[in-house]
């Protein structure tokens, strides 16, 4: 292989007359984990399933481990590990047993017996996957990906409805690719996932790169010159605003925005604006801001600019983007 | 297909499934075995003429409603509902491939079959069967068979959804029981029917199977042709309008 070991070079997938992926480049590299980050529909599993030879292109060219997913399928089968968005599994066949099958597939699998156990099902020999549970299925799932020794994993919604020892060992599994060399591509619209695991995040919406970078870099990227806090709801922003000064709004019910920069006075004032008022002060936020308010605020601003851009969702069961609130 | 180890390992796995499953096994070995000795021991089903006992009928019958319930039910259904649970979508991303995949289905298939077969005509023979004539004609007609089934069954689980195939060759199944010569003579169908049957793949089966097995006569040459047609042109649609995902 020479170079990226994925390379995406101005991609645009079309089904029918959808748009669902518009122009789209980036690469990753041997041992780098990169997260598509995006809410549904935004073009996440698109994207991944044409890197798998699933989908094809309209336009763009697409590469992994230097083959064309789709004229050099059989060889690239070799190389890649894939962990599907749900399911991919015989409904009444045992951990093991599928295992030791997909390990039949490769030239130098790894150990079914080993690799059970470090994805923590070797309690669970005797069940089919029809009554594991959906963490299990997806840390089973993982196995799978992994059992060939993969160059290049792609990984869609590795975490998602899994339980928080079932997500600890996902990301240690992850974080041993990066050692090994491996290179991963996961999708997820988990905010907090992406910020943990990933090297380097692409945010995507509506079939287009809105931002990408180092989680640290994305966050710090655009300046914070705001205070946040949480409160009961409906407290009189006008009368706060004109104590402290300057303009208050309630974003969202209970979450307040003051928008200045978070001095030292002006922190004390607000403070004490609630003390007299007895308003309990639930969090309260400056600073730092979350790779969350940088999405938010790429794909209300992507939005704006294009508001009547037509989407259809990647698969007929749609989540939410589900707000997951850092606390400070 | 550079090695084999991939193949066998798929075949032995997706046979250890299909005898895991209950359902399945219900109507491949269940079935079949109780209508031989039901209407064996219980005669009251019509005979063709010249047959006197009806195990002399049911038996070849029997043999081609085993042939139609694994090659059309158990894979229609099994691979339909892979289709849903996007395991072959999965498969297509390892280095099995669809040759040796499905090259595993049809081995699990002939195998499945070759149980069936060991176990009706074990319990044909202990209700006074005695088989004769050209059973080496059996062999070519249940390949046949096997495509023509096959066929039906992939053209289900390749295009509807499982639950629709599940139905649809469960359905399939009765009508062909009834239509296909198995166990209710072809010339005791009223007319139409019997010459709408006579273009089925069950019934030409069946008719090729009794004269294998000689209660009957020689087999016209369209009934061949019937069967021949159906083993070619039901795997070749499947097969062009196959939906992996």
């Amino acid at each position: 292989m020479n170079g990226a070991a994925i390379e995406v070079t101005g991609l645009t997938v079309r089904y029918g007359d959808v748009l669902a992926i518009e122009e789209l480049s980036f690469s990753a590299s041997a041992g780098e984990i990169v997260a598509l980050l995006g809410p549904n529909g935004a073009g996440k599993t698109t994207t991944v399933e044409t890197l798998e030879g699933y989908r094809r292109p309209t336009k763009g060219k697409v590469r992994v481990w230097g083959l064309d997913p789709i004229d050099d399928h059989a060889e690239l089968t070799r190389h890649i590990g894939v962990m599907l968005q749900e399911g991919g599994v015989y409904s009444s066949i045992r951990p093991l047993e599928v295992i030791r099958l997909f390990a039949a597939y490769y030239d130098n699998p790894e150990d079914p017996e080993a690799l059970v156990e470090r994805v923590g099902l070797g309690d669970r020999l005797s069940v089919p996957w029809r009554h594991l549970s959906g963490g299990e299925r997806q840390r089973l799932s993982l196995a799978l990906a992994l059992v060939g020794r993969p160059e290049v994993v792609f990984l869609d919604e590795p975490t998602a409805g899994i339980d928080p020892v079932g997500r600890q060992l996902i990301r240690k599994e992850v974080s041993e690719l990066r050692d090994r060399g491996t290179c991963v591509l996961l999708t997820t619209h988990d905010l907090d996932e992406a910020e943990k695991l990933a090297d380097r995040v692409l945010i995507i919406d509506r079939g287009r790169l809105l931002a990408s970078g180092p989680p640290q870099e994305l966050m710090s990227a655009i300046i914070n010159d705001d205070i946040q806090f949480t409160a009961r709801e409906g407290l009189d922003t006008k009368a706060m605003a004109r104590a402290l000064g300057v303009s208050v709004e309630e974003r969202s019910p209970g979450t307040y925005r003051v928008a200045a920069a978070p001095e030292p006075r002006l922190v004390a004032a607000l403070t004490s604006w609630l003390a007299q008022h007895n308003v309990a002060l639930g969090d309260l936020r400056a600073a730092r801001q979350s790779l969350e308010e940088v999405f938010i605020r790429l794909t209300t601003e992507a939005s704006k600019d294009n508001p009547v851009h037509e989407i259809r969702p990647e698969r007929p069961r749609r989540r939410s983007v589900r707000p997951r609130r850092k606390r400070t | 297909m550079r090695k084999i180890r991939p193949y066998l390992a798929q075949t032995a796995t997706e046979l250890r499934l299909s005898l895991r499953q209950g359902e399945q096994m219900l109507v491949s070995l269940g079935i079949p075995l109780l209508l031989l000795v039901f209407f064996s021991l219980v005669d009251v089903l019509p005979k063709p003429a010249g047959v006197e006992k009806p195990v002399d009928f049911l038996a070849p019958g029997i043999l081609a409603l085993a042939v139609m319930s694994t090659s059309m039910v158990s894979l229609g259904i099994g691979t339909g509902f892979e289709r849903h649970y996007h395991v072959l979508k999965r498969l297509g991303a390892t280095p099995l491939g669809r040759p040796r995949l499905i090259a595993a289905k049809l081995t699990v298939v002939l195998v499945i079959e070759a149980l069936q077969f060991a176990l009706i005509i074990l319990a044909a023979v202990a209700l006074g069967w005695h088989p004769s004539g050209r059973a080496t004609l059996a062999v070519p007609a249940i390949i046949a068979g096997t495509a023509a089934f096959a066929g039906i069954g992939l053209l289900m689980a390749g295009t509807l959804r499982g639950t629709v195939t599940l139905a649809l060759a469960n359905a399939l199944y009765i009508l062909l029981l009834l239509l296909g010569g198995m166990i209710v003579p072809l010339d005791k169908l009223p007319g139409p029917v019997q010459i709408t049957a006579e273009l089925l793949p069950a019934a030409a089966l069946s008719q090729i199977m009794a004269s294998a097995f000689d209660y009957g006569t020689s087999v016209p040459a369209n009934t061949w042709a019937v069967l021949v047609a159906w083993a070619f042109g039901a795997p070749l649609l499947a097969a062009a309008t196959f939906r992996w995902d």
